[in-house]
């Protein structure tokens, strides 16, 4: 751990820009996202509290969805109204867990988020499932949403029907939630929901997701900002760092084969995320 | 949107296919440009706040009262007292400015998709799209200090 009180700001904003850099690659070569790999950088590396480090990872997981989306938009992949609708679960889901936040002990914070970064770091690795037909009928309520849509592949257009809606609106609930808490995107449970209970295809559940993290991030940041977690001396170097981080990661993952770098970036979060619940479960966080 | 995209694509001297094409557009420069905007401040303010500093801020929690938060300063809380701060160049109030940019970035993303949905006249998204924006916009004023 680095001792806060013998650096001088510069150095500690250099320092802080530096990792945030890291955290921004590794966020998106694992496709975890900035915000998730910024909580241990700041907690477990500079010995910041809880609390400042999830107002930092909330800001910064509006900065790379923003971001990223901006990209995903214009290839027509994303499903708006999905998006949109499931939005409805997410944004109250993350009021109330940003409102949980406050009276909730922040070992248990460092706990939960722990099993959280395990629990995503392991999705991210997992094989994705190519054989299911997407045609499939789906559920009545999909139709009368207007769920079902369609993408462009390189084997032209794929049409796929959305299934077990209700489901999927709950567990989107319980996403946010999560993201309210712990100022993480959750895309990983955001992806479940879709992914596996929904059967939207993964393109289109990814990008989705990723439309989402934002506008769920931006509703529990007001509460985040009224309570004095989002501090502008973290703010700047780290939404400034992981947004550089995030643009390179994403180069290096389009040119090289990444699944050995992958691999190695998964044992790290997973490594990191063990130790934040045993710093947690001994009070220290 | 999606399910009209065949029948949009197919005809390309539609009205409704460069509207669409421009929309999409619209929304992607706003999120560039959000972003870009909120960085840029956040960059100036940063500069600023470091020469303005008076040593370092103290993020440790308290030993054994983990319970006990202070948090930054109040009039970095609310819009209110950052924009008076932010006229007088105080370097944080200029990067929490820069933060207010970020979050504001999504939630005109989620208006801009109700206009959308308005001119594609598909009034149930309309209203979906309006109680999203409604959770978000309560929060911020009925939201506890």
């Amino acid at each position: 751990m680095i001792d806060l009180t013998s650096v001088s700001i510069e150095t500690f904003s250099l320092i802080l820009f530096m990792g945030a850099i890291l955290a921004g690659m590794v966020g998106a070569l694992t496709g975890l996202g900035g915000g998730v790999v910024v909580i241990p950088l700041l907690t477990l590396g500079f010995g910041v509290d809880m609390r400042y480090a999830v107002g930092a990872a909330l800001v910064t997981s509006i900065a790379t969805s923003s971001g990223a989306a901006a990209a995903y938009i214009r290839e027509r992949i994303t499903n708006v109204r999905i998006g949109m609708f499931l939005e409805m679960a997410t944004t109250v889901g993350a009021v109330v867990g940003a409102l949980v936040a406050m009276y909730m002990p922040t070992n248990v914070i460092a706990i939960l988020f722990g099993t959280v970064l395990i629990f995503s770091a392991a999705m991210s690795l997992r094989k994705k499932n190519q054989t299911i037909d997407y045609s499939l009928p789906g559920d009545k309520l999909g139709v009368a949403l207007k769920l079902n849509g369609s993408y462009p592949t390189a084997d032209g257009v794929v049409t796929y029907n959305v299934r077990r809606v209700f489901g999927g609106f709950s567990l989107m609930t319980l996403a946010g939630i999560i993201s309210g808490i712990l100022g993480i995107g959750s895309g990983a449970l955001k992806v479940l929901a879709m992914d596996t209970m929904m059967k939207i295809p993964f393109k289109v559940s990814t990008t989705t997701s990723n439309f989402m993290v934002g506008v769920t991030a931006a509703a529990s940041a007001v509460v985040y900002l009224q309570r004095g977690y989002i501090d502008p001396g973290l703010a700047f170097p780290i939404v400034v760092g992981v947004l550089i981080g995030a643009f390179f990661g994403s180069k290096i993952l389009m040119n090289a084969k990444v699944k050995t770098l992958r691999m190695i970036f998964a044992v790290v979060v997973t490594v990191l995320a063990l130790q934040m619940m045993y710093n947690g479960i001994l009070g220290k966080l | 949107m999606e399910q009209d995209d065949k029948k949009q694509a197919s005809n390309i001297f539609s009205f409704e296919f460069w509207k669409q094409r421009e929309m999409d557009l619209y929304v992607g420069k706003l999120l560039r440009y959000g972003v870009f905007t909120a960085c840029f401040i956040t960059v100036l303010g940063g500069i600023i706040y470091v020469m303005q500093s008076q040593g370092m801020p103290d993020y440790k929690p308290m030993p054994g009262h983990h319970d006990q938060f202070k948090g930054v300063v109040a009039y970095l809380r609310e819009l209110n007292t950052i924009i008076p701060a932010l006229l007088q160049l105080d370097g944080a109030a200029i990067i929490q400015f820069g933060v207010v940019v970020l979050i504001a970035t999504p939630i005109l993303r989620v208006a801009f998709s109700a206009i959308v949905f308005l001119i594609e006249r598909d009034y149930l998204y309309v209203v979906v799209t309006l109680i999203v924006l409604a959770v978000i916009l309560l929060n911020m004023v009925f939201g506890l200090h």
